[in-house]
């Protein structure tokens, strides 16, 4: 029977030779991810209460990223409180404030291809970029997979979004998730897995397909994934991931899909979405001109190497006005050295950026970031739900990296083209 | 599983996370109260410090939208809520509903149900009779695999009598 490779992992997972789309069934978990907000001290705690060891201690990572970079008394308790959970547990893997978790864990060698892996974070589907199955649970159902190893599944229908043609400058991977929002709504794909796919996916970096499998659950997804190739390899060999197999994990030519989204890369524009939802999305040329009091690039959707790249070639040579709030939190920690040895993080910080600590931050309203009284900002985020980012008389707007630096750069909404390529 | 009978709590679609379970609303030690005190703030303030022992959350389309965080339907339970009926829920809320121990059931009617109504509803079968309005709605069932969680109260306490069980 011909499968999707969501399909293909969830089959390997719950044992099974073939599978229908709205069937239930349990599989069993190779990976499973927790950080410091949901992980030890609920979780971890579930666990406890219930009196059994975790499983499988090599298929455990906790990474602390949430409530850190902070003398808050409670932020410090919840990291004292992971810290000796994890001891107490003799937790093989544990990461602690490297970065943010979704990032992390693939930057540190855990993921691979073909794994069926959950993650205690909503955004725990950006793995699916490297061909794996991976979905995002809460902390009950994690302490159910640290018990048990198990969960269960309804198989999801396969939607291919099929992007085509190639991007224009100053085009990314988050106008074409924006682009989705907006023309498919929050709930568009409820339940379902998102193949992205198309010549516009293929040659994109393995970084940039983390962004369209993050942003997966912006558009209600279980999971949205890539077909590993030779990129992914490239880019997990050189995260440590050892035995890649690319070959075995994509879908069947002649898999069934519930139906194919297409969008055309040559013509999409950069897309900004309007507070409150990612769902108020549209072409960045609707925003020009909306004045802001900050701009952001961080979390583990817009701050990663390739994003901070992006930034810098809108803002090199050129400054944000005098006064203007622009900040970056890069996604981890390795991204943020590497970004500063090759002089990205250089650029940035000429052009005004102040560099934040690594983290969560400001994309859940923690840090500097955090949006004032009545402040209107942009960031490279996910998400933009009254009272996440700031209080509920900010306004947040949404953008690439691209588009926020560019942003930055006039203290208002615009185009990064103006920056770029042939508009120069 | 007990009737349940009390008023509904009616809102419109994308309830999101944010919106029921602020950042930084609860430590994560000592009981959920001030926490679930802050459950909706921004969108309706009235709702914490009125809701009571038995009422009903109802939302129409793609209910707890957002984060993974499980705070969303503790909050609600915490502050009396005893089932979420909603046309459409969020996938990982609607998952924490059920491991939490709360029913949250689909029922395309969801809309019909206003404010203030009192609603008198039996989980096992799914039927909600309206008595403010006079009217009977038949929910989808809870799934068979989740049947045995809701009965036994929530994950943790069905993994428990499995693990007694041997």
């Amino acid at each position: 029977m011909p499968l999707t490779l969501a399909e293909k992992i969830i089959a390997k997972a719950s044992g099974r030779d073939s599978l229908t789309p709205g069937e239930i069934v349990t599989c069993n978990v190779d990976l499973a991810m927790m950080h410091d907000s949901a992980g030890p001290r609920s979780a971890g705690k579930y666990l406890d209460g219930l009196g059994v060891p975790v499983w499988d201690l090599d298929k455990l990572v906790v990474i602390t990223d949430h409530y850190i970079n902070s003398d808050d008394e409670a932020f410090n308790a919840i990291q004292s409180h992971a810290q000796s959970w994890v001891k107490d547990h003799d937790v093989k893997n544990f990461i602690k404030e490297q970065g943010i978790c979704h990032i992390v864990l693939p930057e540190s060698g855990h993921v691979k291809p073909g794994q069926f892996i959950v993650g205690g974070d909503s955004h725990s589907c950006t793995g699916g970029a490297f061909g794996t199955f991976m979905v995002g649970i809460g902390a009950t159902e994690m302490a159910g997979v640290l018990a048990t190893g198990e969960i269960w599944v309804r198989v999801p229908e396969t939607v291919r979004i099929d992007v085509r043609g190639a991007l224009r400058p100053g085009v990314s991977a988050k106008d074409i998730i924006l682009k989705l929002c907006g023309e498919y709504g929050i709930m568009g794909f409820n339940y379902q897995a998102l193949e992205y796919a198309g010549t516009a996916v293929d040659a994109m970096s393995v970084q940039e397909r983390m962004t369209l499998a993050n942003m997966a659950a912006e558009l209600g997804a279980k999971a949205g994934y890539c077909q590993p190739d030779e990129k992914t390899r490239a880019q997990l060999d050189a995260w440590g991931a050892t035995e890649i197999d690319i070959d075995t994990w994509r879908s069947d030519t002649d898999a069934t899909y519930k139906k194919t989204v297409a969008i055309d890369g040559d013509t999409l524009s950069p897309q900004v979405a309007a507070p409150s939802s990612p769902e108020n999305a549209s072409p960045v040329e609707d925003h020009i001109g909306t004045k802001l009091d900050q701009a952001y690039l961080g979390a583990c959707t817009g701050a990663k190497l390739d994003d901070l790249r992006m930034a810098a070639e809108v803002l090199k040579g050129r400054k944000v006005p005098s006064g203007f709030k622009f900040m970056v939190a890069p996604s981890s920690i390795p991204m943020g050295e590497q970004a500063r040895a090759e002089g990205t993080l250089g650029i940035i910080e000429d052009a005004g950026g102040q560099v934040l600590p690594v983290g969560c931050g400001g994309c859940i309203g923690l840090g500097a970031a955090r949006l004032e009284e009545n402040a209107v900002g942009i960031s490279s985020t996910n998400r933009n739900f009254v009272g996440r980012a700031g209080p509920k008389s900010s306004k947040l707007f949404l953008g690439s990296p691209y588009t926020v630096a560019a942003s930055a750069l006039k203290g208002e909404i615009a185009d990064p083209r103006e920056f770029l390529g042939e508009g120069a | 599983m007990k009737t349940i009978e009390g008023r509904a709590w009616a809102y419109g679609a994308n309830i999101d996370t944010d919106a029921l379970a602020p950042i930084g609303s609860y430590s994560g030690t000592g009981d959920l109260s001030a926490g679930a005190g802050q459950c909706l703030r921004d969108l309706d303030p009235n709702f914490a410090k009125s809701v009571v022992e038995g009422d009903v959350f109802v939302a129409t389309d793609n209910m707890g939208i957002g984060s993974s965080r499980e705070t969303a339907p503790m909050f609600l339970r915490a502050l009396g809520i005893r089932c979420v009926v909603a046309h459409s829920f969020a996938r990982i809320f609607y998952r924490n509903c059920f491991n939490i121990g709360l029913p949250a059931l689909v029922c395309a009617e969801a809309g019909q149900i206003n404010m203030g109504d009192v609603l008198k509803i039996d989980p096992a079968s799914g039927k909600i009779i309206n008595e403010t309005q006079a009217a009977t709605y038949q929910c989808q069932a809870i799934p068979d695999h989740l049947m045995g969680i809701i009965e036994a109260g929530g994950l943790m306490p069905y993994l428990e009598q499995r693990l007694k069980a041997g």
